[in-house]
């Protein structure tokens, strides 16, 4: 049997996440670790070893689908392993991650505070049972909006989670499919370097003759 | 000399979640550099683990003379 590492265990950090969310939605902040270690993890190493070993949303629908039996196991449809799907739900995502911050901006320029959660992009779950007073308007407004982007993505991830395989999720994560991208092009771009070079050498090699 | 005759097989649009790497009791998956999971031949005994967890569905188990035909 394989010895637990302590990143098999950070499904706990992500149930504690959407938990606290519900106690004061400022915490909705921390999301942002999720948000930013993956792009930085693949930026600076060319890999997905975020998500390969340190996603604890994969970890929790992990458990929740296999070790809780909540999942039917089938094989998910074709559509959503394409690139076209993948990508093209990337941009949704992050056109409506933009929407946000665009949300965020009006606070702060001085429109009014919206307490409330989007949830799936649509509905909107009144939210006001937490004090955000001790916080600038803007930096709840970014929490609202933020929240409900980790919330619609957790109610996603266990739709397909319950219908599909346990980690569907994974197949069209906006974050997998962007690190994934960032690792292509990283790739791509150090092969082409490398053939530079080689060429390079051959050049001087021929001029040396 | 292989282990078995059958062997698992990844197809190109592999989304490299790394679920298969966990699951594999032969360490015979690994992650290339982030991109796609790739299958180290020589350890892989098609016992179809990977299959079965892999979200994408992208793994499939195949005769290695079957694998090598169709190459």
């Amino acid at each position: 049997m394989k010895r637990k590492h302590w990143s098999d265990y950070l499904w706990i950090a992500s149930s504690v996440y959407l938990a606290l969310g519900f106690f004061n939605i400022l915490f909705a902040w921390l999301g942002m670790i999720c948000f930013i270690t993956p792009l930085f993890l693949s930026v600076i190493g060319g890999s997905k070893i975020y998500c390969n070993r340190y996603c604890g949303r994969g970890q929790l629908f992990e458990l929740l689908g296999s070790g809780f039996g909540l999942s039917m196991k089938r094989n998910p449809p074709r559509f959503l392993r394409s690139k076209w799907f993948r990508y093209g739900f990337l941009t949704f995502f992050m056109t409506m991650f933009l929407l946000m911050i665009y949300n965020t901006y009006l606070v702060f320029a001085g429109a009014g505070l919206r307490e409330a959660v989007t949830l799936l992009w649509v509905f909107r779950l009144p939210w006001n049972w937490t004090n955000t007073s001790f916080a600038a308007p803007w930096a709840a407004q970014f929490a609202f909006g933020f929240y409900g982007v980790m919330l619609t993505s957790t109610v996603l991830g266990l739709v397909t989670m319950i219908i599909f395989k346990p980690r569907t999720w994974c197949v069209y994560c906006p974050m997998g499919t962007m690190t994934q991208g960032i690792c292509i092009m990283k790739h791509r771009k150090e092969r082409e370097n490398g053939r530079k070079s080689e060429t390079n050498s051959g050049t001087f090699k021929n001029i040396g003759q | 000399m292989y282990l078995s005759k059958k062997k698992a097989n990844i197809t190109t649009q592999c989304v490299a979640c790394g679920c298969c790497v966990k699951t594999c009791p032969f360490g015979a998956i690994t992650i290339h550099k982030g991109i796609c999971a790739v299958i180290d031949g020589q350890k892989c005994v098609g016992c179809g683990k990977c299959e079965a967890v892999c979200p994408a569905s992208v793994i499939y188990i195949a005769l290695r003379e079957d694998v090598k035909n169709e190459a």
